[in-house]
């Protein structure tokens, strides 16, 4: 019992450190993903009469009213203290409803001088905009405090006012095909580093003496060389003034630079070398822990050399080619620097649509949203890993 | 003939893996300024340019303190972590183990952007102190595996008769253990060290001006052209890259000698 204590009295300075620095942050972040802060209280009376509305007609003259009494008070409001709710809000709906960013602020802006008859009148004047069923279901949807709306558009998914759920119009829909390229560019960076990693793994398992440990010292040198170096080798040998056209264009083969760079070519093979360490180390330590007897017991059982592989070799190797696999796909999943210097806009991959929704668009929710997605994926590969590697050996890579 | 087929492949992908770091480090001794061979002739101009470069020289300090005082909070609170997760057993090792080794697994990107939105509100971006308390969580897990791999050569029968001459646990440990596992810290150490000064993303999104590290700078300078000077960058940190392989390689050799003998 003392000795429990003692143990997790030694963890506690490090877990409390990590809740603080990392699973809070992440944890904080992630939550955006599921609400929603930024139209709610600007527009408290509007949400709050909205809550009943059913969304197949537009609102009565209560909710026109309550949208008036809140765009004057959070005027008001952002004249005194600068705070800038009205553009933040707009900025939020317009994610949802293009043309809200100008919206919302022209309609707080006339609607502020009083005005003769009803409210509704009154903003059907400003903008026909408000006389479309779709306008006032976003302002449902940003009301908050949870929200569905950020997920459902990282999945290309939208509801309508009703709250019926469909398909993103197509020139919107771009989130599923991101996931489905990150996937993809993942998959081949996995399935090359196997078919590279394996003759060289099993090279420096059986090589022996100076050779392994020649080219074990190959594999481990550019592991330890930074990500940004080791990508800006790959620029300076593919650029278009770069190594590899020079030599081609010395050596008369070609006549104008070849596009090397800013394309998949270009990622996959920065990819797979930076990731190739990863699959060839668990492959050296599963090659060494075979046993050297058991093909050769198979071959005196008569089986021909590439039976005792498959039946044989092959399935005593597969926890460290299935742990290989992972630690590599999980790694290129998350990648964000080598594609966004050496790919071209399609090649970007989820990471850099995270990038881009926190900080130059300032979406955090979509941001977060993209995120989940992302760990989600990431997660159930670390349970895979998990079933396969075990947890016991964390360090063996 | 098949062995021959295997040595062709295994020695490819070997100069495929070193290829690209040799093409570039040559070129950072470029008396011309073109990035492509052959060199015009060789000099130092370039790591001159680096070392007057009011761009690169504050990254390099930047790097090396933030490097350093990284590992320094990871190795402090992963050791004893380390220990504790060795003496633990059952759900508390699996919880705790789960937690501390999550920033290994987690998306860079992820722990950039939800820094940049904690940090924020409470004053830490745009500060060395936030940055470093960023690479000290990225660093700690090296720390607590690298450590824990040297306690499994480690007795604790020992720790028992420190205990039995009357050490509290406190001495048995300073005193018993923690000099046999001494190069599995100092390794961790390095491995904390090494992931600071690798890391970008975060460094990207929560630095400011003042903070610009040696990888951030290059990331900004493979934006646009690329000159020498960042060849040259290339290669101090490729040198840096080199001197903590045989740190750790040193390291992990002696450790193996004592768990030895």
């Amino acid at each position: 019992m003392r000795r429990r204590a003692g143990a997790a009295l030694l963890i506690a300075p490090l877990l409390l450190f990590l809740l603080l620095t990392f699973v809070a942050p992440i944890g904080a972040f992630l939550w955006r993903a599921a609400s929603d802060h930024e139209v709610g209280p600007v527009l408290p009376r509007t949400v709050a009469a909205l809550a009943t509305w059913d969304g197949t007609t537009v609102p009565g003259e209560d909710t026109f009213a309550a949208l008036v009494a809140d765009l004057r008070e959070a005027r008001a409001r952002d004249r005194e203290t600068g705070a800038g709710l009205i553009p933040r809000a707009a900025a939020r709906l317009n994610s949802d409803r293009p043309g809200f960013r100008g919206l919302l602020p022209a309609t707080a802006r006339r609607a502020e001088a009083p005005f003769e008859g009803s409210a509704r009148d009154a903003l059907l004047a400003i903008s026909e905009e408000w006389s479309q069923v779709e306008t006032w279901g976003a302002i449902r949807r940003a009301g908050g405090p949870l929200s569905s709306f950020h997920l459902l558009t990282a999945l290309d998914l939208r509801q309508d006012a009703a709250g019926g759920i469909s398909a993103a119009p197509p020139d919107e829909a771009v989130f599923r095909a991101v996931l489905l390229r990150s996937l993809w560019i993942s998959l081949l960076v996995t399935a090359v580093c196997l078919a590279l990693g394996w003759p060289l793994a099993w090279l420096i398992a059986t090589a022996g003496g100076r050779a392994s440990t020649l080219l074990l010292g190959a594999v481990m040198l550019p592991f330890w060389i930074s990500l940004v170096v080791r990508t800006a080798a790959w620029m300076v040998l593919l650029q278009r003034e770069g190594v590899v056209n020079a030599a081609l264009k010395g050596a008369g083969l070609i006549e104008t630079p070849l596009p090397l760079m800013l394309n998949r070519f270009a990622v996959v093979l920065a990819m797979v070398h930076i990731l190739l360490p990863f699959m060839v180390l668990p492959l050296v330590a599963t090659f060494r822990a075979l046993d050297p007897r058991l093909p050769r017991a198979a071959a005196s059982l008569g089986a021909a050399p590439w039976r005792a592989f498959l039946r044989v070799t092959l399935p005593l190797c597969l926890p460290g080619v299935g742990a290989g696999c992972l630690l590599v796909f999980i790694q290129a999943l998350g990648f964000y620097v080598t594609p966004a210097l050496l790919g071209g806009p399609n090649d970007q991959m989820l990471a850099w649509f995270v990038g881009f929704y926190a900080t130059r668009s300032v979406n955090w929710g979509l941001a977060a949203a993209l995120s989940l997605v992302l760990l989600v994926a990431v997660g159930l590969c670390v349970a895979v890993y998990g079933r396969l590697a075990g947890f016991r050996r964390p360090g063996a890579a | 003939m098949g062995r021959a087929i295997l040595w062709a492949a295994g020695v490819l992908v070997a100069i495929f893996l070193l290829a690209p770091i040799v093409a570039i480090v040559p070129l950072s001794f470029s008396a011309g300024s073109f990035l492509f061979y052959p060199l015009p002739g060789l000099s130092l101009r370039w790591y001159q340019d680096f070392f007057s470069s009011d761009f690169w020289l504050p990254a390099l300090w930047n790097s090396l303190g933030i490097g350093a005082a990284a590992a320094v909070v990871a190795t402090a609170l992963g050791t004893p972590a380390a220990f504790g997760l060795w003496r633990a057993g059952g759900a508390l090792r699996s919880v705790a183990m789960g937690i501390v080794l999550a920033p290994m697994v987690v998306p860079v990107i992820v722990v950039a952007v939800a820094l940049l939105l904690a940090f924020g509100p409470i004053g830490l971006v745009a500060t060395h102190a936030g940055l470093v308390i960023a690479h000290a969580a990225l660093g700690a897990p090296f720390v607590v595996v690298t450590v824990l791999a040297s306690l499994e050569g480690f007795d604790p029968v020992q720790l028992r008769a420190a205990a039995a001459c009357g050490a509290g646990p406190l001495r048995a440990f300073f005193r018993v253990c923690l000099p046999q596992i001494a190069p599995g810290v100092a390794a961790g150490a390095v491995f904390a060290f090494a992931t600071s000064l690798d890391e970008v993303v975060v460094a990207l999104f929560i630095s400011g001006p003042a903070q610009r590290t040696l990888p951030r700078q290059m990331f900004s300078g493979l934006n646009d052209q690329i000159s020498l000077t960042t060849a040259a960058a290339a290669g101090m940190l490729v040198a840096f890259s080199v001197l903590l392989l045989l740190a750790v390689t040193w390291l992990q050799a002696r450790g193996r000698r004592r768990a030895g003998g």
